[in-house]
């Protein structure tokens, strides 16, 4: 398990181009993050976990889903590390998988409404689905 | 002067009056929009990971169009702007990108990013100029409190988007001052709606959107304007606090300009 994680973790640094080193542990990421109460690991501590290689706890959790790509995390973060871009890394690592997309089809007309705008039909099924 | 036009997706059912109203100010402005051939979908989101490139070829298409007819590119969708500027600044800066990027399209000639992006608030600043719209309004939005609502994408990251101080920007204060009305500053204005979350979790983003409400109804806004349909949804639609009327900019542009129907 050690060595998948291991592997892993060096996947999640290729995909996101991020260098977790660089991580003062300042907390600002997550202070400005606003889903920060909806996840169950924080900006500042997904860092922490892809820098200690703990990859497969990050792919099961749900702060995959609450991320709004809004990029507050990396604007303010003083060292440039870009969190929001390990949290995509690691999401599309499940949705990749066979099966573990988080936005079927078949769930879209019960979400609709007359006025939901296409840029978020777009942009649902880019983020919660390959 | 004429620009290539990017409107996107949504400008064409939707926000139809987003980008019905950014077209026919332009006219008044002085500026011609050429709407690009047979456009694609940007995505509405930038593709972060360095392995993925078939999801930016839409943006790229769209560039190097404007490139062929050597005019600069407009957009008008928050998250167009977005998703196409940043693809152009990996084309620019990022070497893997533009040789795969290349390599697939196979394009008469290599696009390197030449192409400059505008969003149309910024031509309305840095080519036609607040002062210029101001003499040019016909009925000025006087009394009227409007509060801007940036959200995230046309700020974030400053680096690359470069449309104004990303934590305490003007430009959207400045237009509605141009169009005589007061600019209501209030602390949440750049602050994300929730975007695409609102899909499959209207609750979270309902109270992103209730803080941004309560903040710029405590400030004094009656209403507020935004450039994103995706924010436009969202701040009508989610949450609880008490709503305030929203309206996207080109809509008072073009009242001001004497060019809305009633």
């Amino acid at each position: 398990m050690q060595k998948a994680n291991t592997e892993q973790a060096q996947l999640v640094k290729e995909i996101s181009n991020v260098d977790t080193r660089k991580c003062m542990k300042c907390g600002k990421c997550s202070a400005s993050c606003p889903s920060y109460e909806e996840m169950d690991i924080r900006p500042h501590q997904f860092v922490s976990y892809v820098q200690n290689n703990k990859v497969n706890e990050l792919m099961e959790s749900t702060s995959l889903w609450k991320c709004l790509s809004c990029f507050a995390c990396v604007e303010r973060c003083p060292r440039d590390v870009k969190p929001a871009r390990l949290i995509e890394a690691v999401r599309l690592m499940v949705i990749r998988q066979k099966g573990q997309n988080y936005l079927l089809p078949d769930e879209v007309p019960e979400l609709l409404d007359e006025e939901v705008p296409q840029q978020l039909l777009a942009s649902a099924f880019r983020k919660y689905s390959k | 002067m004429i620009y290539s036009y990017y409107p996107g997706c949504t400008l064409k059912n939707k926000a139809k009056v987003l980008d019905k109203y950014a077209r026919i100010s332009a006219q008044a402005l002085g500026f011609e929009l050429e709407e690009i051939e047979e456009w694609q979908c940007c995505g509405a989101v930038y593709p972060q990971a360095t392995d993925e490139i078939a999801t930016k070829l839409a943006s790229v298409r769209v560039l190097n169009s404007a490139k062929g007819k050597g005019q600069d590119l407009v957009t008008v969708c928050s998250a167009c702007h977005h998703v196409i500027k940043r693809v152009n600044d990996d084309m620019r800066q990022n070497e893997d990108i533009r040789t795969r990027a290349n390599n697939y399209l196979q394009l008469e000639e290599p696009y390197t990013g030449e192409t400059q992006v505008f969003h149309y608030l910024e031509l309305l600043r840095d080519k036609v100029g607040f002062d210029t719209l101001k003499e040019k309004v016909k009925n000025p939005l006087t009394g009227r409190k409007i509060g801007a609502y940036y959200g995230c994408m046309l700020l974030r990251p400053s680096s690359v988007i470069q449309f104004d101080d990303a934590e305490n920007p003007t430009i959207i204060e400045d237009f509605i001052r141009a169009l005589g009305a007061e600019a209501i500053i209030y602390p949440y204005r750049n602050e994300c709606c929730g975007g695409y979350i609102s899909l499959k979790e209207k609750e979270l983003a309902g109270t992103m959107v209730d803080k941004i409400m309560d903040s710029a109804t405590y400030k004094g806004a009656e209403e507020i304007i935004t450039a994103c349909p995706l924010c436009l949804y969202n701040l009508k639609k989610s949450g609880e606090a008490n709503k305030l009327k929203v309206h996207y900019f080109t809509e008072i542009l073009a009242e001001a300009l004497g060019l809305k129907d009633e």
